[in-house]
């Protein structure tokens, strides 16, 4: 193959993050074919978790912001999807889960304006504030937002032309990984455009790239209501594949394991948001199955998941602040002069910026091209 | 009107046990800039083992200081061990580190004591005071909360300002090589730091304990609200965090009273975005420079 198509195809971003993403959709699709139900609604999972960590790493790994209320924004999604796709409404899936995110950004932009002006801890404060005060409005409207017990809505059902006997998990499945992959598409273009680089100069220098034209607020307005459009998102596919929201589903324990999901992938990297979303999916899986094993005490075995969220956040600080894809980034750079020395073309290597969002991206892809 | 002095007298006795855990929060924070998301679980812990005591035949005494002995050791471990890795790393780790910690010290009591929330002992009587035939809702309990509060923040205050440890604590906080160079052992300063605010919240925890029963997770509303409150004085003045913590106890007690304690959390929120938009670091701190 002559280098022409293989520049063209580096040159385009767009063209780029459209093959990855049709690839990852048709590798999702096979394996979802092969799954049993169980593990096609675990990959559902699987999919709105990546939707809200990859907001969520996005923010904190390319705007240096940090939010704790991501599943306050997930709640806004999932009860603006019920309300939409219940009986008064009755709009169908998709065009609910775009009202979803419609709310979740309406809600985001105040926020997102707030958060802009805060730093730090009060940044984080504001925003836990946030994630716990949020729930307290299903209660005060009961009827309208159904109080304790929630809003539940219809399942999704499969359209006719994928057949009669087309397992309802699998096509939930595939809606989580449809909204995965629209999330990993706007998210890879935005963090590579200028916008991305803007979020980037922000977080390293404030005051530079202000010098630089920058406005510094917006840009990190932008970033949060992003980040919140992902979670509302996120938060809508998780009420179309339990059928159900209540206040209970977005306990502060949520935000906190959204937020150690991808710390512990690695913030700043998309490919760390599908490590911790695979980590959120079957951690509490394996922890079950260890308590069973030990055959511990409910109290035990019921705050087992817990702990070990907790003591891989401590750890992860401690030991790994960058987490799995940082992890394997610097194995990844351990290796690769190697490899390109032996090549003999180690001079051509381009430097790469440290601590950057999209490297990780890019050589995640140049390492599996032929 | 007796409701509206009720309310007020009410947000009075909240409102000490808020300054109490904003105190703790602003004491880490000037010693070693990390917020501690983690005192909400350690006081919880405290109370719990305060608990143990009183149930297992000790006095309410006796509970009340091993109550304060375990939050002033909980303290010191947790700084020497977990948080002085992090104390220079980038100001996002500090965060994540203290959220993994209050998740691990809630998973650890949930395991130990289990997540139905009991019954805590009072120290004095929960009835009200009887004025001119009608019953206040202010109790003997709530004096003595009141008169504890502002003993601590009394005793913090001649610490700081009159004594020689006080001063070195304040050395090492601000001044960290200075105060190095002058002899001060820093980083036994900075842990001492952490164990006087973790003794702190352990009081707040028994105080308010009986009010809200106890359980690994039944704190969580009053962290939020003491961060409110160590938020709206300026996270580096302990006198704003004490009238934070009273003002805020006020303001959500006529909330809960006017309408509905379900309310409060979101309150406390809108609070708190108000006050930040027009003063981002609070009501009592200094104007300075944001540090790039």
């Amino acid at each position: 193959m002559s280098a022409r198509p293989l520049a063209v195809f580096r040159g385009s971003m767009l063209l780029r993050s459209l093959t990855i993403v049709v690839v990852a959709g048709v590798v999702l699709i096979v394996v979802s074919d092969s799954l049993d139900s169980y593990r096609n609604l675990q990959l559902a999972y699987g999919g709105y978790y990546f939707c809200v960590l990859a907001g969520l790493t996005v923010l904190a790994g390319s705007s240096g912001q940090i939010s704790l209320g991501q599943g306050a924004f997930m709640a806004v999604g999932a009860y603006t999807f019920c309300k939409l796709n219940a009986a008064p409404v009755a709009w169908s899936v998709f065009p609910s889960l775009v009202g979803a995110v419609v709310a979740t950004v309406l809600v985001g932009i105040p926020v997102g304006v707030a958060a802009s002006r805060l730093r730090g801890p009060y940044l984080a404060g504001a925003t836990l504030a946030f994630a716990v005060g949020l729930s307290a409005l299903a209660d005060k409207f009961p009827t309208f937002l159904g109080g304790e017990n929630g809003l539940s809505v219809n399942p999704p059902t499969p359209p006719s032309w994928l057949g009669a006997n087309f397992p309802l998990e699998r096509w939930e499945a595939w809606i989580a990984c449809a909204g995965a992959l629209l999330v990993l598409f706007v998210l890879y273009n935005l963090t590579h455009s200028a916008i991305g680089r803007s979020w980037r100069a922000v977080r390293d220098d404030e005051i530079a790239a202000a010098l630089a034209g920058l406005r510094v607020g917006r840009r990190q307005t932008l970033a949060f209501v992003v980040s919140a459009a992902c979670a509302g998102l996120g938060g809508g596919l998780l009420s179309a594949v339990l059928q159900l929201t209540s206040p209970g589903a977005f306990p502060l324990q949520l935000s906190l394991t959204l937020l150690a999901g991808a710390v512990i992938g690695g913030l700043g990297s998309l490919i760390g948001a599908v490590w911790g979303a695979a980590l959120l999916v079957f951690l509490p899986n394996w922890t079950n199955d260890l308590a069973n094993s030990f055959s511990l005490s409910g109290n035990v075995s019921h705050n087992l998941p817990i702990a070990i969220y907790g003591v891989i956040l401590i750890g992860a600080m401690l030991v790994w602040p960058s987490g799995i894809q940082g992890g394997l980034r610097a194995i990844g750079q351990a290796v690769r002069p190697a490899v390109a020395s032996r090549g003999g073309r180690a001079a051509s290597e381009p430097a790469k910026g440290e601590g950057d969002a999209e490297p990780t991206k890019d050589e995640g892809v140049k390492a599996s091209r032929p | 009107m007796t409701k509206f002095i009720d309310l007020t007298l009410s947000g009075i006795s909240t409102g000490a046990i808020y300054a109490a855990v904003a105190l703790a929060l602003v004491l880490i924070w000037r010693s070693t800039r990390v917020v501690n998301f983690a005192q909400g679980a350690m006081l919880m812990f405290t109370t719990f083992i305060a608990s143990a005591v009183i149930s297992s035949g000790g006095s309410y005494v006796e509970g009340f200081v091993v109550a304060l002995a375990a939050g002033f050791v909980l303290g010191a471990v947790v700084e020497r061990v977990v948080v002085r890795p992090v104390e220079n790393a980038p100001p996002l780790n500090p965060v994540i580190l203290t959220l993994g910690l209050y998740t691990l010290i809630v998973a650890i009591a949930g395991m130990i004591w289990g997540n139905t929330p009991r019954s805590f002992p009072a120290a004095f009587s929960l009835h009200g005071y009887t004025v001119g035939g009608t019953t206040l809702l202010f109790t003997p309990n709530d004096t003595f909360i009141v008169l504890v509060v502002i003993a601590v923040a009394a005793a913090l205050a001649f610490l700081f300002r009159a004594t020689s440890i006080g001063l070195r604590m304040r050395g090492a906080a601000f001044a960290p090589e200075v105060a190095r160079l002058l002899g001060v052992r820093v980083g036994r300063m900075l842990t001492l730091g952490w164990a006087l605010a973790a003794m702190v919240g352990s009081l707040a925890g028994v105080l308010v304990a009986p009010s809200v029963f106890l359980g690994p997770n039944s704190f969580d509303p009053i962290l939020i609200i003491g961060f409110v409150a160590a938020v709206l004085g300026g996270l580096d003045s302990p006198p704003g965090a004490v009238v934070g913590g009273i003002v805020l106890g006020l303001a959500l007690s006529y909330v809960s009273g006017y309408e509905g304690s379900s309310l409060v959390p979101l309150a406390a929120l809108v609070i708190l975005v108000v006050v930040l938009m027009f003063r981002p670091t609070g009501l009592f701190s200094a104007t300075k420079e944001r540090r790039v």
